[in-house]
């Protein structure tokens, strides 16, 4: 059997604005047999910094590569762009030992050294590949059966493929699996794996909410009732910057997005409450009364 | 898809070209791949900001670059409108690693002296809490209130010799930005 111990990578911007996402995984994920330790003095994963000095983005994630390392544990990260950036630092100085020596350079300042012994995965590839989905799926006790959604699992859990080696970034389907085993109803639309423009939302905002706002569309006449996320960044862009959105273009939209833990934990009968389904700025109480009718006719 | 003119012909001047520009692009990781880009457009095509902006294209960006016109590449604002979705790296059929050359010449740009002051911000904001954000105190309250463990602390000693001894410390400093 898998060994579900893992050491919990929060990043930056979970911790600073969309906390629910985390209450929401600490909530579910011990259910399901995962075990989360907490990772001392991490800093950011280095990819924010990328565009600018590519090293010094390789030496932040290294560093938090090798504090993996010393407990030996291997690292799940809620934040699509955390586990991007570490898995491909992990898989680049695994394989090249020239940029493994220039890295290791950088971390023998700080008294440490990257080994490679360790691996790195999303929330969503746990799910998949080490709960496993029929676990899953023996923890749904309240189906959400009536309800209908759309999926935006985001650039960064699939691309580049290269380095994620999961699931198909041109036809991605592991997130609607995930989805699936809620009861809830994953409805396809338009340009599905489209980026939501959160990076480049205070270069030009006018393009990063046209990408947004287009997938907004796509999924309104899809016939979607609520949008699910699996990072924090691209759940900013669709829940927080909503309002924006429609004030901008002078629409309405009101399409709630719920972090898919706060979904699965809905369907293992946790309270809205527990979720923090109050955090969420798009009000999702018309959702929460589709879910709670299908809990009476279930029962 | 049609491709704006970035760089139209009246722009253009033989001698502005630098030919070494190229091997400054190459001599980086990821760098190496310009030299087999051949132009198809799979790049712009796929490229989600090209939908909306009037002036960002990879492909352009890339037969620039290989041309050897350093100064229209490197001060272009439309250098930083990648959104790092990867999905020309994923699509091109040359093997480029589109997304990577263009964060090269990103971090060439900076060398050049351009930082676009988001940057700057994540820069002094990892330096000076190890986050990308500075967290404010009512978060920290916050959490509590929710039963979450307190975030720890970074180790900041670390993070610091790491900015000085991968050159990241001239982010930091005064110069020309843009916005």
């Amino acid at each position: 059997m898998t060994n579900l111990k893992y050491l919990i990578f929060l990043g930056c911007t979970i911790p600073y604005r969309v906390s629910s996402y985390e209450v929401s995984a600490r909530k579910v994920l011990p259910k399901l047999g995962v075990e989360l330790v907490e990772m001392p003095d991490f800093n950011c994963c280095g990819l924010p910094v990328d565009p600018v000095n590519h090293e010094f983005s390789l030496a932040l994630s290294a560093r938090n590569l090798c504090l993996a390392e010393q407990q030996n544990l291997n690292i799940v990260t809620l934040c699509t762009g955390c586990a991007t950036t570490l898995r491909k630092t992990n898989k680049m100085l695994k394989e090249d030992k020239r940029l493994r020596e220039t890295v290791n350079g950088y971390l023998k300042g700080i008294g440490m050294e990257f080994k490679g012994t360790i691996e790195v995965k999303h929330l969503v590839q746990v799910l998949k590949e080490d709960v496993g989905l029929d676990k899953i799926k023996g923890a749904v006790q309240r189906p959400l059966t009536e309800l209908k959604v759309a999926e935006h699992c985001g650039c960064h859990l699939l691309r580049p493929q290269k380095y994620s080696g999961f699931d198909d970034a041109e036809d991605p389907h592991v997130l609607k699996e995930l989805i699936e085993l809620t009861g809830a109803r994953c409805l396809d639309y338009a340009d599905e794996a489209e980026c939501c423009g959160y990076t480049v939302v205070a270069i030009d905002e006018k393009v990063s909410l046209s990408l947004a706002r287009e997938k907004l569309h796509h999924i309104k006449e899809a016939g979607a009732q609520a949008i699910v996320t699996i990072c924090p960044s691209c759940h900013l862009m669709f829940d927080m910057q909503q309002s924006r959105i429609e004030r901008v273009f002078g629409e309405t939209f009101n399409l709630p997005v719920l972090h898919y833990t706060q979904l699965l934990g809905l369907a293992m009968d946790m309270s809205p409450e527990e979720l923090a389904l109050k955090e969420l700025r798009v009000d999702p109480t018309k959702i929460l009364k589709t879910t709670t009718s299908s809990i009476d006719s279930d029962s | 898809m049609t491709e704006k003119a970035v760089g139209s012909p009246k722009n253009f001047e033989p001698t502005r070209l630098d030919p070494s520009f190229k091997h400054e692009v190459m001599r980086e990781r990821d760098g190496e791949t310009l030299k087999t880009c051949f132009q198809c457009g799979t790049c712009t095509s796929s490229c989600p900001t090209a939908r909306f902006s009037s002036s960002y294209r990879p492909r352009t960006v890339l037969r620039m670059a290989q041309l050897g016109l350093r100064e229209k590449v490197l001060s272009d604002n439309a250098l930083w409108l990648c959104t790092a979705c990867f999905t020309c790296t994923d699509r091109c059929p040359q093997g480029v690693e589109v997304a990577s050359v263009l964060r090269v010449l990103r971090n060439l740009a900076v060398k050049h002296g351009i930082v676009p002051l988001i940057y700057k911000e994540l820069t002094s904001s990892i330096k000076e809490t190890g986050y990308a954000y500075k967290i404010p105190e009512l978060r920290h309250k916050k959490r509590e209130e929710a039963g979450l463990p307190p975030l720890p602390k970074a180790n900041l000693a670390d993070v610091s010799k790491l900015i000085k001894l991968t050159g990241a410390a001239k982010l930091l400093k005064k110069r020309r930005t843009h916005q």
